[in-house]
């Protein structure tokens, strides 16, 4: 009898079956495995990850001052770029971390959540609106606009993944057909409002010829960068909100009434039921919590970085997909998450053209790479079977007996 | 039965009635008072409305409610718009040789998810079949220089696409849904991957072979004619695939072990149809009609491949299917409506470019009110999404 694949072995080597068939894929095309090999430890330089390898007397960067700090801090450096890599790595691990919980809360309960990304988009969309349109009407102070366009995304995510809840409560529609469509409407009306002569298009960008976009967030909405030049997409506040988040998420799941009724509901809806909870109900709060998460994700980016959202955006955007990938190696827990998110965002950020030494790789070949290797861990990790035929083989061979 | 056939019949009257309200205000009738629509409109929401609550046909009795008051509005806007504006955009033959040009990749790729889902395999990797379909026909257009060749190789392509999905889902019993996910994500890795390893930003070469037009001249330059007059061929072969699958799926013994094995795979298992051979049999082919569509899609209707080319076409095809509730007339139909208003789309940027975006976004939504419920469920094979394990 097989059992089902858990701890953290099955991760693991799931980790490396996905680097070693898209090892093949590299070797294939680069016809040697010293090639290959340099490819992965370009990816790994690209990511930032050499940083905590990187013990030694770094400067700051800070003019007037000769402090010295073990590890890199100054992103400009001209001598290592592991600094500023680093810090776009945890940049997309943020919202990364977020997508992924998306997709893990929904998980619990027995759902899912593929709608991540129309949750994200409908954030940004909702964060974009309340930050731009707010101090027409109201003079908040920042800190207030910030919270109010922030929570303002959450909702929007959280509608957005409860219309597929409450249709999954209700009709039994699966959550999986109505959160794609749900999905695609939000890449179209957000495209229809922000494309030229869109409701939301700024007249400013259409006049020059730019990207359709809509109008820049004030800067007193813009979410405070700790790390790195703010305006080259330095690493904000948000990071402290997704760790935040991994805390909330493991809270409600594991230490509330909510939590306890969520994951009964998933474990099994049928004996939920006759225990007495109301399985349609956790349905739609365990979407719409979700959502939430999902719109936070786009919210903090709105704020954080992207500071207005344009066309591109919206018809280009994967967070909410590579969150599948983040949850279901992660296993659906929170620490797991934390961890394949950074995984993620790492192989993201290695493989991005700006990054990558353009010896190594043409533009654009990284980034498909990247998209392969997400792909393979989500192949081996939906196939416990396959993991524990490999494990069973392994043990068996050290032991020279054969498996039955 | 024949009660309920007959009234069923009557209902699409309802539906008949309807579309003539958005028709009436449109050229060559053009009438120019918005009475007409409106009346007739509503005459086709009572008709639907009536055999909603007399006859219980909540299905096709909403459809005529639906259709009434869409040609309600669609006439009412007519009567308001300019004539000579209306001329350039309701150009009848033309968009009806758009509706089929945009609905052919569709129905390719969703009488493929019949196959696979009428079998219980759920297949969201539709779309990334397509895509490898789409790449690999402008690459073995390319190396071989005959598109013959190159829809082969896209076939076997999108066919491969689904041994793998068959493998994982079939016999390693993953879930089918993450399998799916899987399919889309390595479909795009791979064809970027080898699209820019081989073409660069170069682009792919601008002589492919590409599949050709079928020239019937002899149907003349009327309506028909430019319907039909020039047509690619793989848009006449698609329509050939729609009747094939339903005859295969519906009149043959083939057909009536998928359907077994998509209802009740246990039941089929013990009259001794092997389970597994006919899933994976299923996916494979909706991997190579998904190929087809791809296919076409790169060198019939365009003749390049670009990154990601498919553009959710795959998840439409899929809308489509639910939407025809999975079967190859219903899903055909679908595929037809929602290549209609893409083509309508197109044409409507004479109003406002918004405005035609915003078309795209419908047959997402017309599929989230179909699986809601609101006019009539549409119901999945039993046993769709069910791994089966042998005893």
């Amino acid at each position: 009898m097989l059992q089902k694949a858990s701890g953290l072995v099955a991760p693991l080597l799931t980790l490396v079956l996905a680097f070693l068939v898209s090892g093949v894929v590299v070797l294939l095309t680069t016809g040697s495995i010293r090639d290959t090999l340099k490819t992965y430890r370009a990816i790994f330089r690209g990511a930032g990850l050499n940083w905590f390898f990187d013990v030694g007397s770094h400067t700051i960067g800070v003019p007037f001052s000769t402090a010295r700090v073990w590890f890199p801090w100054n992103t400009n450096d001209a001598v290592s770029t592991a600094a500023s890599n680093l810090e776009q790595t945890l940049l997309l691990w943020t919202p990364l971390v977020l997508t992924g919980l998306a997709v893990a809360f929904a998980f619990r309960c027995g759902l899912f959540n593929i709608g991540g990304n129309g949750q994200y988009l409908s954030g940004s969309i909702a964060a974009v609106l309340i930050a731009t349109e707010l101090p027409h009407v109201l003079n908040l102070p920042g800190l207030l606009l910030i919270i109010v366009s922030i929570l303002g995304a959450m909702v929007a995510g959280a509608a957005l993944a409860g219309i597929a809840g409450l249709l999954k409560g209700t009709v039994g529609a699966h959550e999986v057909i109505t959160t794609i469509m749900l999905n695609w409407i939000v890449v179209w009306v957000g495209s229809y409002l922000f494309d030229v002569g869109g409701p939301l298009q700024t007249h400013a960008a259409a006049a020059a010829g730019a990207v359709p976009a809509s109008a820049d967030i004030p800067d007193k909405a813009k979410l405070h960068a700790f790390w790195g030049d703010p305006l080259l997409q330095g690493l904000h506040v948000g990071f402290f909100v997704s760790i935040a988040a991994l805390v909330v998420f493991s809270l409600v799941l594991n230490r509330t009434t909510l939590g306890y009724e969520v994951r009964a509901v998933g474990h099994n809806p049928e004996a939920a039921r006759y225990g007495g909870i109301n399985v349609a109900r956790n349905y739609f709060v365990a979407m719409a919590i979700a959502g939430a998460f999902a719109g936070l994700a786009g919210g903090l980016d709105l704020l954080g970085w992207e500071y207005r959202v344009d066309i591109t955006t919206v018809q280009g955007a994967n967070i909410g997909f590579i969150g599948i990938a983040v949850a279901l190696l992660g296993r659906n827990t929170a620490v797991g998450v934390g961890l394949s998110a950074l995984l993620f965002a790492a192989l993201q950020t290695g493989t991005a053209s700006r990054n990558l030494d353009p010896s190594i790789f043409a533009p654009g070949v990284g980034g498909a790479l990247a998209v392969i290797i997400q792909g393979l861990v989500v192949l081996f990790v939906g196939a416990d079977v396959l993991i524990l035929i490999i494990l069973a083989r392994l043990r068996g061979g050290r032991r020279k007996k054969a498996p039955a | 039965m024949h009660i309920a056939w007959g009234s069923r019949r009557l209902a699409f009257v309802g539906i008949a009635i309807g579309v003539f309200a958005a028709l009436v205000a449109l050229p060559p009738i053009g009438a120019r008072s918005p009475v007409f629509p409106i009346a007739i409109g509503l005459l086709a929401v009572a008709t639907g409305l009536a055999f909603w609550l007399i006859r219980g046909e909540r299905r096709v009795g909403g459809y005529a409610i639906a259709a009434g008051l869409a040609g309600l509005l669609i006439g009412y806007f007519a009567t308001r718009s300019s004539p000579t504006k209306l001329d350039t955009v309701v150009v009848w033959g033309a968009l009806f040789a758009a509706m089929l040009r945009y609905a052919t990749p569709l129905a390719f790729a969703s009488l493929g998810g019949l196959f696979s889902e009428r079998s219980g395999v759920v297949n969201i990797g539709l779309e990334g079949m397509m895509l490898m379909g789409a790449f690999f026909a402008v690459w073995g257009s390319d190396v071989t220089g005959s598109w013959e060749l190159g829809v082969l190789i896209a076939l076997a392509a999108g066919g491969a696409m689904g041994l793998l999905h068959a493998v994982f889902s079939v016999s390693l019993r993953s879930d089918q849904i993450v399998g799916g996910t899987a399919i889309n994500f390595l479909a795009l890795g791979i064809s970027s991957y080898l699209f820019f390893k081989l073409y660069g930003s170069q682009g792919t070469p601008s002589n492919l072979s590409t599949i050709p037009d079928v020239h019937l001249g002899f149907l003349g330059h009327g309506f028909i004619g430019d319907v039909f007059g020039s047509l690619n061929l793989m848009i006449w072969i698609g329509i050939i695939v729609v009747f094939v699958t339903w005859i295969v799926v519906f009149k043959t013994p083939i057909g009536l072990r998928i359907r077994a094995c998509g209802e009740h795979p246990r039941a089929a298992d013990t009259v001794g149809i092997d389970v597994y051979a006919v899933r994976y049999a299923a996916v494979v082919v909706s991997g190579v009609l998904a190929g087809a569509g791809g296919a076409y899609l790169s060198i019939g209707l365009g003749s390049a491949f670009t990154e990601n080319m498919t553009a959710g076409r795959g998840f439409i095809a899929l809308a489509a299917l639910i939407f025809g509730g999975w079967r190859p007339f219903g899903a055909a139909a679908a595929c037809l409506l929602f290549g209609f208003a893409s083509a309508l789309g197109v044409n409507l940027q004479a109003y406002s470019t918004s405005i035609s975006t915003l078309f795209t976004a419908l047959p997402y939504l017309l599929t989230l009110v179909a699986v809601a419920g609101v006019i009539g469920r549409t119901i999945p094979p039993a046993a769709d999404g069910i791994p089966y394990k042998k005893q």
